[in-house]
């Protein structure tokens, strides 16, 4: 990588490199700064500043004004709550069947790993999967945010590669001191997965946390929307009164700072967690799966 | 994909010869406990992904939820004929494969480049900042992507607006005029995914033997020879992998994001197959159709990666399966 070559022409091409390099990350961060300033900045300011990196003053009223709104907590709550049942029923159903499928020894192994994979290549689409949905009841239902992705075949397949790939031994004496099948799963192999079951815990909880689709597609009643919907009607459709409901006829909110605040709040879980998912990825887990 | 080759070793060898012989109703027994372990799985597996499959079979039927997938009439290829012959057809397969253009020449290259980039780059703290920066995008939705579009390219008071209105005197409305929805499209696509995929390249440069470059430079090669001859060779099968995968993927415009920004003023552009079939679905309840409209996509998407696959084996010897 570090290539010795200090003629001037070279000595020209790192700095424009290093420049075209802080250049894009600082495309990729800016949006971020301009929203945490401008949620933190009163209306006036954002009025007549285009953009900003801090604000003047820093007023909390947007962050105020939303927490006092039924509407944004309580899709807050419902998202927290479905982000944190979904992540146990989705690691729970994934870790169950990737253990058996990673024993050789199990019969029809190879045609349940077949029609797993081939749900990767093809599926029955978003109007077939809704009308399932529809057939199960679970319209209008948390749920729906849920078992439909209980399993990402993806996410499956590297999981059961993980557990191919521990020691048989420890499993092989467990079994000789009497442990049942069951027992090997939950005290010997669950417990030395524990990394990769945070890692998959997370990139789950990522992915339900940010899910537009699901409830789009299965959530009709306002009352249950999930945060990401609330976003997208804050922001654009930008329908407030409506949005929020009870409105107080005599206060006129921070319009703006309210956008800048939600977007705010429901980013940065992602960003709490970003560092540990990093950790996870920068190692290759994902990755080197992907490479075959 | 890694299991379609690890399957065939799955036989198993490791077992003893005679445990062959053990009646399969014996051995089913035996594994009774990894059977259980297997029930929740399976019925997902069952209950949504296979009964959607089978639901696909709608398509050619006049679907009536009381008679459900199984007993709704027959009418064969009805639904595909009024496809074919509607003319939102010729308009929504255009926009769809002007997105699918775009992303080949501008989305598909980019990680390469800015992989490269940060290959030559030769300050490791920079280089550690740079990636922990830029692979971020990949983990917000697309309806942060697209609140934050809206917030800086709003019409009037967006900072980018602002930007673009004093340097050419007018408002160039990107949100709502049609010819800026595609250039807005494709910035997000390469705001959020360009450092996401910069990471397969950067593990397939981190694998290039180091005394290359060193041969190279003392037979007095300079930094483009290196890149043309050590660098781009080392990364190509990763990038006929990468270029295989988005074939297959080729009319996949992405419901989420096209959705979040299609409106009233820029759906003569916007519609794509997948937010086509949403509005004619889910809004409109013509289910039959448009699943019809749903299975051509991916039946478009098989032939596109199997076509590619063919491709890239017989000119490369790198096919991915």
């Amino acid at each position: 990588m570090a290539v010795k070559n200090n003629t001037p022409a070279g000595r020209v091409f790192d700095a424009v490199n290093v420049a075209v390099l802080v250049a894009l990350a600082a495309i990729t961060l800016l949006p971020f700064v301009y929203v945490v300033a401008g949620s933190l900045a009163g209306e006036a300011e954002i009025a007549t500043r285009s953009f900003f990196l801090w604000p003047r003053e820093v007023v909390a009223g947007a962050y105020d004004y939303i927490f006092s709104t039924d509407t944004f907590v309580r899709s807050l709550v419902v998202t927290v709550c479905v982000t944190l049942v979904g992540v146990l029923v989705q690691v729970m159903a994934t870790f169950t069947m990737a253990y058996p499928l990673s024993r050789r020894s199990l019969p029809g192994r190879v045609l349940i790993l077949n029609l797993v994979v081939f749900t990767m290549v093809f599926g029955g689409g978003m109007i077939p999967t809704f009308l399932v949905v529809r057939e199960l009841g679970l319209l209008d239902s948390y749920w729906a945010l849920i078992l439909p992705l209980a399993i990402n075949p993806f996410y499956l397949i590297i999981v059961k590669n993980f557990f191919q790939e521990l020691p048989e031994e420890l499993q092989e004496a467990a079994r000789i001191d009497g442990c049942s099948e069951i027992g090997v799963f939950f005290r010997i192999v669950l417990p030395l997965s524990k990394p990769i079951l945070a890692t998959f815990a997370l990139f789950y909880a990522v992915a339900i946390w940010n899910d537009f689709m699901s409830p789009l597609l299965y959530l009709s009643d306002p009352d249950k929307w999930t945060l990401q919907m609330f976003v997208r009607q804050v922001t654009v459709s930008s329908d407030l009164a409506n949005t929020l409901g009870q409105l107080d006829p005599n206060y006129i909110p921070p319009e703006q700072g309210l956008k800048f605040a939600t977007i705010v709040v429901a980013t940065i879980p992602i960003l709490i967690v970003y560092p540990f998912l990093q950790k996870h990825f920068a190692k290759g887990i994902l990755i080197g799966s992907v490479k075959g | 994909m890694t299991t379609t080759t690890a399957v065939p070793q799955a036989v198993p060898q490791a077992a003893p010869p005679p445990s062959r012989r053990v009646p399969l109703l014996t051995r089913l027994a035996r594994h009774r406990w990894l059977f259980l372990l297997l029930v929740p799985g399976i019925a997902y597996f069952a209950l949504f992904k296979y009964w959607p499959m089978y639901g696909v079979t709608i398509a050619f039927q006049d679907y009536l939820p009381v008679l459900g997938f199984a007993d709704s009439p027959w009418v064969g290829l009805k639904h595909f004929d009024r496809l074919f012959t509607s003319p939102e057809f010729p308009r929504i397969l255009g926009n769809t494969l002007v997105l699918a253009l775009l992303n080949v020449v501008f989305v598909f290259p980019a990680p390469i480049a800015v992989a490269l980039l940060l290959n030559e780059l030769r300050v490791g703290l920079l280089k550690k900042f740079v990636q922990t920066a830029i692979y971020i995008p990949h983990f917000l939705s697309w309806t942060i992507v697209a609140s934050l579009t809206y917030l800086l390219f709003a019409l009037g008071d967006g900072a980018v607006t602002q930007l673009a209105t004093s340097a050419f005197g007018q408002d160039p409305q990107f949100l709502t005029a049609p010819e800026w929805f595609r250039p807005v499209i494709i910035l997000q696509t390469l705001w959020k995914s360009t450092g996401w995929g910069t990471i397969i390249y950067l593990a397939a440069l981190a694998g290039v033997d180091q005394h290359l470059y060193e041969a190279a430079r003392i037979d007095g090669a300079n930094r483009w020879q290196q890149l043309w001859h050590i660098t781009l060779p080392a990364i190509r099968s990763t990038i006929v992998v990468m270029a295989i995968l988005l074939s297959g993927n080729l009319l996949d415009t992405g419901f989420e994001q096209i959705y979040l920004m299609t409106n009233s003023l820029n759906r003569e552009v916007a519609d794509v197959f997948d937010t086509y079939v949403y509005f004619t679905g889910i809004t409109q309840g013509a289910y039959s159709y448009s699943t019809a409209i749903g299975l051509f996509k991916a039946l478009v998407g098989i032939v596109l990666i199997f076509g590619s696959n063919w491709l890239a084996k017989r000119f490369s010897q790198n096919g991915l399966f």
